[in-house]
C-alpha cells in the first residue's frame, strides 16, 4: 500500500498538470481560496441543519424545510471542493498522499458524506409520524455525529500543514 | 506608551510566548480560528444571498436575520479571540506582512457596511416580507458583504504565503 503510494506520488508530480500548478504563480493560493469558501458553505449548512434539529436556529421552520435548504446546498457544492481539493493533490502530491493526517481527513470525508445522506433521509424524507414514533434520540445523535464530524474535517485540513511526510 | 510599545509587551507576554514556542498550541489556535471563520462567513453570506433574493426566498428578512445572526456573531467573537492569540505570537511580523493589515481594513469595512444598513438601508426590515424582493438598498450591502468577506478570505490565505520567514 505505501509502496503504491510513493509510486503514485512520483507519478503524479511528473504529470504536465502537476508542473503547471506548481509553476503558475497564485493557482494554489487560488485552488486553496476557492477550497475554503466551499468548506465555509458546507460547514454553516451542516451546521445550521444541526442546530435546527438541537433547537438552536430557524426554530419558527420545519426540520424537512431548513434541511431542503441547507443539506440540499452540501451536494451542491461538494463536486467544486472535490474538484479543487483534486487539483491540490496533483499539484502538491507528496504534501497530501503521504501524509497520515490527509488519509485521516479523506476517510472522515467519506464517512461526513455517507452520514449527509443519512441525516437527510432522516430529516427530509421521514414522514413526520414515524419521526415521532421512532424518537428525536436517534436524529439527535446523528446529527450530533455529523458536526462533530464537519469540524474532525476541518481540523484534520490545518493539521496536514503540520504534519510530517512519509 | 507608544503603538510599538504594546505591540512589544503583547509579543513578549508569557501567551504569546507559549502559543509561538509550543509545538500544538499554534496549530490547535488555528484550526478553532479556521473553524470559526467558516461559521462567520457562511451564516453571512446566508443573509446575503436572502438580501440579494437569490437563497431563503420563501423566508422573511427579519426572521432570517433573528435567528442566523446569533451564530454570526458567537463565530465572530471566537474567531475574533483566536486571531488575536494568534496576532500575538508574532505580532510584529504579522503587522509587517500588506495582506494582513488589508483584512483588518477589510473586516471593519464589512462591519462598517453591516452597520450603515442595520441604521440606515434597513430600518424598514419587517416590510421585507417572504418571497419579496428586498429592495435595493439592501441589495447592494448583501453584495458589497460578500465580496468584502471573499476578499478578508483571500487576504487571510495569502498571509501564509507572504509571512517573512525571520
Amino acid at each position: 500500500m505505501e509502496y503504491a503510494l510513493y509510486e503514485l506520488t512520483g507519478r503524479l508530480s511528473h504529470t504536465w498538470l502537476s508542473g503547471f500548478i506548481q509553476t503558475t504563480p497564485y493557482v494554489i493560493p487560488g485552488l486553496q481560496i476557492v477550497h475554503i469558501l466551499c468548506v465555509a458553505i458546507v460547514f454553516t449548512a451542516a451546521t445550521v441543519t444541526a442546530g435546527r434539529v438541537f433547537g438552536w436556529v430557524e426554530r419558527d421552520v420545519e426540520e424537512s424545510r431548513v434541511a431542503r435548504r441547507f443539506l440540499t446546498s452540501i451536494w451542491k457544492v461538494l463536486p467544486i471542493l472535490v474538484l479543487t481539493g483534486s487539483l491540490l493533490v496533483v499539484g502538491e502530491p507528496r504534501r497530501s498522499l503521504l501524509n497520515a493526517t490527509f488519509g485521516l481527513k479523506m476517510a472522515l470525508l467519506l464517512f461526513a458524506i455517507i452520514l449527509t445522506g443519512v441525516l437527510q433521509a432522516r430529516v427530509m424524507h421521514l414522514p413526520d409520524g414515524m419521526r415521532r414514533r421512532e424518537g428525536r434520540t436517534a436524529t439527535i445523535m446523528v446529527s450530533i455525529a455529523f458536526l462533530t464530524l464537519w469540524c474532525t474535517i476541518l481540523v484534520a485540513g490545518r493539521w496536514i500543514a503540520y504534519t510530517p511526510t512519509a | 506608551m507608544t503603538f510599538r510599545d504594546l505591540i512589544a509587551l503583547l509579543e513578549n507576554s508569557s501567551i504569546a510566548e507559549a502559543i509561538r514556542e509550543g509545538d500544538w498550541l499554534f496549530p490547535s489556535i488555528e484550526s478553532v480560528h479556521v473553524i470559526a471563520i467558516c461559521a462567520t462567513i457562511g451564516s453571512i453570506f446566508i443573509l446575503d444571498l436572502r438580501l440579494l433574493n437569490m437563497a431563503s426566498r420563501d423566508r422573511p428578512v427579519i426572521n432570517l436575520a433573528r435567528s442566523v445572526l446569533p451564530l454570526t456573531w458567537i463565530a465572530f467573537v471566537i474567531a475574533a479571540t483566536t486571531g488575536f492569540l494568534l496576532f500575538i505570537s508574532n505580532a510584529s511580523r504579522y503587522l509587517a506582512n500588506g495582506y494582513f493589515d488589508t483584512k483588518l481594513v477589510l473586516i471593519a469595512l464589512a462591519g462598517a457596511n453591516m452597520l450603515v444598513f442595520h441604521f440606515l438601508g434597513g430600518r424598514d426590515l419587517t416590510k421585507w416580507v417572504a418571497d419579496a424582493r428586498p429592495p435595493s438598498a439592501g441589495r447592494i450591502a448583501g453584495a458589497l458583504s460578500i465580496a468584502l468577506w471573499v476578499a478578508v478570505v483571500i487576504c487571510g490565505r495569502m498571509i501564509g504565503f507572504t509571512m517573512d520567514p525571520t
